[in-house]
């Protein structure tokens, strides 16, 4: 025989059994012991900058004032509220990449209301109307793809993906046409009256937000564990056939659950609008309907994961903003840095599911 | 004396903590043999053959073969030391002819006329039957698996394993079969049938190997062995291999199938103007090669499947009247609280839900009772307690993920449930497949005690050996039509398979 079939592999991958939530916390915290280390690697060789002064910047951005923590908070809670509308359609196996432009519909009808009856409607009336207008919308852009994926099999990705562009089109277009300056912008939308806007809640700017994030949060757990709807899109999701084994009418489980999908990232919409810039433009949901994408999957569709996960995501990216900053490093540097936490957590999923086992034993030869 | 052409020392290979599929494995492979290894499914059979293929890679353990020690690390390495692996699921490119399958992988400097000739040579030298220019898509079965042993041959391979060959073959191809493999020997190849089949082992094994979770305990020569002994030496105690078949006195009409006929995504009519009726305390089998209609017809019955017109289901039960299954939707069936059961083919894929626990498998059916949008889970879960307790389920708890369990415990939750409901019908599709002895007469005997309880139940079945001592009568299909009822008691095997291939000639 050849000589080659003498050598052992220098290692074979196994599988091994899901370890304990204690095991898997530890392989995340050495995770991010070790993006810590090789981003410190990379600062110290690089950008030759201290990684300790580059970390604690990272942390002051985040956190370092009274009022970045409530912005960090206000965006988590954003993007926790995006992932979130996302859950009931990933877990039917509709790969809704619309978020973005459901989003944006869902602002784009809240800041049309704000201007056109915002000094004119009740406060209060008008949050609801908008909340309820904002729902409709974003849910009608989500259904749309749904009835072509439920009744003609149609490919959802590409769908959810194209209805984006037709949503930044059409913002585009609203943008114009109450654009008044020529600046091509709509600007603070009743910067005098603040008609529309959120009202300070429990004494904080954004306690409406987060009063919002934590109820849908909630609804979405009910809603999955708890529900019969919740349920059987859980079937779908699972197996189709399964589903009409059981008698459950697939076509109108998946148009259902991709309308609250929608629904509530319109909301998300009016909540960016209404609640946080004031003001409507073509990035106004600014790739959150995206990354969302990667909250609800890394969170498994769980909503307290999601609400973890957002937080460090947006924690990442205040932290490589204020870096940039500080040190006049200029944005690559500080996405490489976030690329690197994100590769380490992301990867070190592997190690729950797979063992290395390295060759050991005797050495070869009779 | 015959030469050993492989042997296996103390081979081990782990899968996660809990799984030890293979413990210190011995195992000698002689030329000019045909060796089976017997075990039942999870035995470890299978993930023994493929550390010798190079699918998997030992944990621990020497392979030597022809006496010098290997390290086989991909299926490459396997057919460089000539051994060839067929496996239970082809690996067959459907839109290509069998030549080009046969050709796929190697050297483009094997040209395919040189190649054509070789292999033409190998079907005559070992008796194969091989159109080399038919695509794979136009092939039966047993066309593939001709296929497949070829190519092995052609790349080379003296050492061949075949992972349950005959699982999807009739009487008289496994017979063709055989005799090839008895050719092969005679040429001096080492054969290797891994199977759980005792009657294919004493008829053409000249050893066998018998695996037990994970160890070889024994191997024994044919002439100096029976069944029962290797039963014993399979299961590790005494067990008796007798199906029970009672008679049922009383019986009444529960279904009247006529002129059923389903047609396929391609148009194509899967199911053939069939017509029969089924009485309540039997077991009607179902024989036939696999896909020539079952699944469409037990569908077609639940409400799956869009019948032609002309079709007609009538369903007569004591407690709720007559009624016309056709044009009512499963949904509805399930509404109108008609008793009809069915445990489909694909369990998981379509029985049960893998990622949901006992309890909520067990509402599959009736999660929708109870008023208001939220799921009572009270009454699913005393049920899903109870079929735990008196089918004996091994489960972690009623929440623990039911794809994780064995086939044996996924299938005891899935009939479990359906006879839960006390049907009046009960269709079940290949309800022991996989499963392994014990678990296998179990589901026997739950079927039993249906029958005896006046159910009406059909048996979706591809062991002619059960079909025959279970089911009171059999029914063959054969390309989608009924070919032809047999009474269970008195029909033979070689009528039962000679049904299943050869559709009668239509009286004008």
């Amino acid at each position: 025989m050849e000589r080659h079939m003498h050598s052992r592999p220098l290692f074979h991958i196994t599988k091994k059994d899901e370890p304990s939530f204690l095991v898997r916390s530890l392989t995340v915290l050495v995770a991010v012991i070790l993006a810590l280390l090789v981003s410190a690697l990379f600062i110290h060789f690089v950008t030759k900058l201290d990684p300790i002064s580059v970390y604690t910047s990272m942390i002051k951005g985040a956190f370092g004032t009274k009022r970045r923590t409530w912005i960090t908070i206000r965006d988590a809670c954003l993007l926790l509220l995006i992932s979130l509308s996302l859950a009931p359609a990933f877990r039917m196996r509709f790969w809704n990449c619309g978020a973005e432009g459901q989003v944006l519909i869902g602002g784009l009808s809240t800041a049309a209301l704000m201007i056109y009856f915002g000094d004119k409607v009740p406060g209060a009336v008008l949050l609801m109307v908008m909340l309820i207008v904002s729902a409709l919308c974003g849910g009608l852009w989500a259904f749309l793809p749904a009835v072509f994926k439920a009744k003609y099999d149609t490919n959802e990705t590409l769908f959810t993906l194209m209805m984006n562009y037709v949503a930044i089109q059409l913002v585009e277009f609203f943008v114009d046409f109450w654009d008044k300056k020529q600046s091509h912008s709509v600007g603070i939308i009743n910067m005098n009256t603040s008609g529309g806007w959120f009202p300070k809640v429990f004494g904080q700017q954004y306690g409406l937000n987060i009063l919002i994030v934590v109820v849908v949060t909630v609804f979405i757990y009910i809603y999955m564990h708890y529900s019969k709807h919740g349920y059987e899109g859980a079937v779908v999701g699972e197996s189709v056939a399964t589903a009409r084994y059981a008698g459950i009418n697939v076509e109108k489980v998946i148009r259902n659950n991709v309308l609250i999908s929608g629904a509530i990232a319109g909301i998300a919409g009016f909540v960016e609008v209404s609640g946080i810039s004031h003001t409507i433009s073509k990035v106004t949901a600014g790739g959150r309907g995206f990354t969302a994408i990667i909250v609800c999957w890394l969170a498994k569709f769980d909503p307290f994961r999601m609400s973890v996960i957002s937080l460090f995501i947006v924690f990442l990216s205040k932290g490589a903003s204020q870096i940039s900053s500080d040190f006049g490093l200029n944005e690559y540097a500080s996405n490489i840095i976030t690329a690197i936490m994100l590769f380490f957590i992301l990867s070190s999923g592997f190690f729950n599911n797979y063992k290395i086992s390295f060759s050991h034993g005797r050495k070869e030869g009779d | 004396m015959k030469q050993i052409a492989v042997s296996m020392r103390g081979i081990s290979k782990r899968f996660g903590k809990k799984v030890l599929a293979n413990n210190k494995v011995d195992l000698d492979i002689y030329e000019g043999e045909i060796l089976s290894l017997l075990g039942e499914n999870g035995s470890g059979k299978t993930t023994l053959m493929n550390m010798l293929a190079g699918v998997y890679y030992p944990d621990e353990g020497q392979i030597f073969i022809k006496n010098t020690e290997v390290s086989i690390t991909s299926p490459k390495d396997a057919y460089d030391l000539g051994i060839g692996m067929i496996h239970q699921h082809f690996k067959l490119i459907d839109v290509f002819t069998a030549l080009e399958n046969i050709l796929i992988g190697l050297p483009s400097d094997e040209r395919e006329k040189t190649c054509r000739e070789e292999v033409e040579e190998i079907c005559n030298k070992y008796g194969f039957e091989l159109d080399l220019d038919k695509k794979i898509y136009d092939m039966s079965v047993s066309e593939k698996e001709t296929l497949e042993i070829v190519k092995t041959l052609y790349r080379g391979a003296d050492i061949l394993i075949l992972d349950e060959p005959t699982a999807v073959l009739t009487p008289q191809e496994i017979r063709k079969l055989f005799t090839i493999l008895r050719n092969m020997k005679e040429d001096g190849k080492s054969i290797v049938i891994i199977t759980h089949k005792l009657n294919e082992v004493m008829e053409i094994s000249d050893r066998i190997s018998v695996l037990r979770k994970g160890e070889n305990v024994g191997t024994v020569l044919k002439s100096e062995t029976n069944e029962q002994q290797l039963t014993e030496m399979m299961v590790g105690e005494k067990i008796t291999l007798d199906i029970a078949r009672d008679f049922v006195e009383d019986k009444a009409k529960r279904l009247e199938v006529k002129h059923l006929r389903v047609k396929n995504a391609d148009d194509k009519m899967v199911v053939d103007d069939i017509s029969f009726d089924l009485y309540s305390g039997e077991i009607l089998g179902i024989a036939g090669i696999s896909g020539s209609g079952q699944k469409e017809l037990l569908e077609a019955i639940m409400g799956l499947q869009k019948c032609e017109e002309g079709s007609s289901v009538i369903y007569n039960s004591t407690a709720h009247g007559v009624h016309e299954l056709v044009g009512l939707s499963t949904k509805e069936i399930i509404a109108h609280g008609l008793h009809l059961a069915f445990v489909p083919e694909d369990r998981l894929g379509m029985g049960l839900v893998g990622n949901m626990g006992m309890t909520d498998n067990v509402m599959l059916k009736r999660y929708r009772k109870g008023s208001g949008p939220f799921l009572h889970r009270k009454q699913p879960e005393a049920t899903a307690q109870k079929i735990k307790d008196e089918l004996e389920v091994l489960t972690p708890d009623l929440e623990y993920p039911v794809r994780k369990l064995s086939g044996g415990n996924v299938q005891k939750i899935l009939v479990g449930r359906e006879i839960n409901n006390k049907p009046t019908v009960l269709m079940t599709a290949y309800a022991v497949r996989g499963l392994d002895i014990n678990t296998s007469y179990a589901i026997y005997n739950l079927l039993n005690e249906q029958k005896k309880k006046g159910v009406a139940v059909i048996y979706v079945g591809e062991d002619l050996d059960v079909l025959l001592a279970l089911c009171d009568r059999i029914m063959v299909l054969c390309s989608g039509k009924l070919n032809g009822i047999l009474d269970g008691r008195s029909a033979s095997k070689e009528e039962v398979g000679y049904l299943m291939t050869h559709l009668k000639q239509e009286e004008e």
